[in-house]
């Protein structure tokens, strides 16, 4: 039903979505508990920054995504140490652009997660002895679960759904950099509605299955009162 | 449970909190309930806080047993200082059951065999846990929340334990259930207690030593049966003022259900079920259920009536509040009346006058083997 190249292009896609996850998830969590528990004066200005993306073109933050990966930029640098000349149209530059992309989407839950629960339940971690690392883990990261997986949720399926911050970095490189939405662009392009048709709807059903399984999620912890 | 060594708390801090300037000090003895007393906003949440390293104030110099806790150059944080904390809301880990609320600040392995080491098996049924260990805790009750949240504080093997209001979220039924849960464990334990209240119904059955606070500052700190028969201080004008006397079981009359109990300088009886004589037994005598006449009254139904000596006096409104000694010379304990100042004067009475003391009721508030 669906030729190879297609397929390529779905596998690609899903790799690209549960990586940039996985990194944001990692680089995330300790941003968003930063932002949530952090006084200083200039917290909300990186807050500001982190939000960008959600306002943001994605053709202007791919084109200066662009100029930062290109050959002249700091990615280009970074790409001469394995002896390449530049991060652009490279699966590696795709990652990148997608994590600063859909970090808002992650940042965000996971912040209001960890400002939901207050003060309170590490002030009793403390006053039982658990250092601040054990409370973070033991206590934290457990309860701000529901945020987790708002973030995990809404990062990948935003990685997936991206369009123009890929166009302007990633080029349409079979195999390399092309997702989903550029093969459905290419095949439209191209006349092959047929294509064309069948991934939209499969993206489709993709999304409602997302929302409706985050819907289900939020209310079974909303249930349990976690 | 046995006696280990205790510890003495020394605390003084100061700095403003918010808008707020808290400037206190006071001493807490190695063993008993010490009571932060005062009327709310009055900064007691704030003191246990510093107390607990949960709150860093500017000036503040905190010595517990000789362990600095915090002084101008150093600040000990709140998870490497050995004390429970019971909040005013439980705040159990949503996410764990009941039983891994418990264990969350147990020392992990095999508890120390060191004295004093509070067990698991011990905590769980004095507090009534049993039936509990496995459920989630937003399927407890207030005062079951409360009661895992203290025991959860407990089983950390703390050496100080410190209670902000833990029965002030808790309606009246559940907090009757919960206080002999707090006397019992007053006589178990060795360490001392820092509690918060500013119910003065849970002071009088659970405090040792009092800390009088007012705007951010200590009115007065001492016995807390010494503080509540000083007529310089606010609790004597308290609208249900009374005193606390300890008091041994001489015998029990079954005829009529009375108790024999004697205080310092008196005889009582009081309505009670048996106890073993010899056994010591706190009795609360309130102001307004004490009247005096100068000669003895004849044919009164009122069982007990003292000899008195009235020690002290002051004027309140209308109403003069009567500090007497109990005995002919006035040498035994302390009681309070409240007379109207109509009759002061009609009778003729002044300090040093010998009265004697009709009390209407007297109130056991419970067994407790006394500290100090």
């Amino acid at each position: 039903m669906l030729t190879s190249d297609t397929w390529t292009a779905v596998r690609l896609t899903a790799e690209l979505a549960a990586l940039t996850t996985v990194i944001l998830l990692i680089v995330g969590t300790p941003l968003a508990w930063w932002l949530a528990r952090t006084n200083v004066w200039w917290k909300e200005g990186v807050a500001t920054v982190v939000a960008l993306p959600i306002v943001l073109p994605p053709t202007v933050l791919g084109f200066y995504l662009l100029v930062a990966l290109g050959p002249q930029g700091p990615g280009g640098h970074f790409a001469s140490l394995w002896g390449a000349r530049t991060m652009a149209f490279t699966f590696e530059g795709l990652v990148i652009g997608s994590v600063i992309h859909s970090m808002p989407f992650v940042v965000q839950p996971i912040r209001n997660a960890f400002q939901a629960m207050g003060e309170r339940p590490l002030e009793v971690a403390a006053t039982l002895r658990a250092s601040p690392a054990r409370a973070f883990w033991t206590v934290a990261i457990p309860l701000a679960r529901p945020g987790f997986l708002t973030g995990a949720v809404l990062g990948f399926a935003h990685t997936v759904g991206e369009f123009g911050v890929v166009l302007m970095i990633g080029g349409n490189i079979p195999g390399e950099t092309k997702v989903l939405s550029v093969a459905i662009f290419d095949h439209v392009e191209t006349g092959q509605w047929r294509e064309a048709s069948i991934l939209a709807a499969g993206m489709v059903t993709f999304a409602f299955a997302v929302i409706l399984a985050m819907t289900l999620i939020e209310k079974r912890f909303a249930r349990a009162g976690a | 449970m046995s006696a280990s060594e205790g510890r003495e708390i020394q605390a003084s801090f100061r700095g403003i909190v918010g808008r707020f300037e808290l400037d206190v000090g006071f001493v807490a003895p190695p063993r008993g309930v010490t009571a932060l007393f005062g009327p709310s906003g009055c900064g007691k949440t704030t003191v246990l806080r510093c107390l607990a390293g949960l709150h860093r104030i500017q000036q503040g110099h905190c010595v517990v047993g000789g362990e600095v806790w915090q002084d101008a150059t150093s600040f000990m944080p709140a998870h490497k200082r050995p004390i429970g904390y019971v909040f005013q809301e439980a705040s159990l880990f949503p996410h764990l059951s009941v039983r891994k609320n418990l264990l969350y600040g147990a020392p992990a392995g095999r508890l120390p065999a060191e004295a004093g080491a509070i067990a698991f098996d011990e905590m769980v049924p004095l507090l009534g846990l049993e039936g509990l260990l496995d459920r989630s805790p937003e399927k407890l009750s207030g005062g079951e929340r409360q009661r895992v949240a203290i025991g959860r504080a407990l089983l950390s093997q703390p050496r100080v334990l410190l209670m902000d209001e833990p029965l002030s979220a808790l309606d009246r039924k559940t907090k009757d259930d919960i206080l002999p849960f707090l006397e019992r464990l007053h006589g178990l334990l060795s360490l001392p207690v820092v509690y918060i209240s500013h119910d003065l119904g849970e002071v009088e059955r659970l405090a040792d030593t009092l800390v009088l606070m007012e705007n951010g500052r200590v009115l007065a700190a001492g016995r807390f049966v010494d503080l509540q028969q000083d007529l310089s201080l606010p609790l004597i004008a308290e609208r249900d003022a009374s005193v606390r006397l300890e008091a041994v079981v001489q015998g029990h009359d079954p005829a009529y259900g009375l108790l024999r109990l004697t205080v310092a300088g008196a005889q009582i009886l009081v309505h009670g079920a048996p106890a073993p004589a010899g056994s010591r037994q706190f009795v609360r005598v309130q102001a307004n259920d004490v009247s005096l006449s100068r000669e003895r009254p004849q044919a009164t139904s009122i069982l007990n009536v003292l000899d008195a000596r009235i020690v002290g006096s002051s004027t309140l409104g209308h109403d003069v509040n009567v500090v007497l000694g109990l005995g002919a010379q006035g040498e035994g304990a302390r009681i309070v009346s409240r007379v109207t100042r109509k009759s002061w004067d009609d009778l003729g009475l002044h300090d040093g006058c010998a009265v004697f003391a009709q009390v209407k009721s007297v109130s056991m508030t419970g067994f407790r083997s006394p500290v100090s």
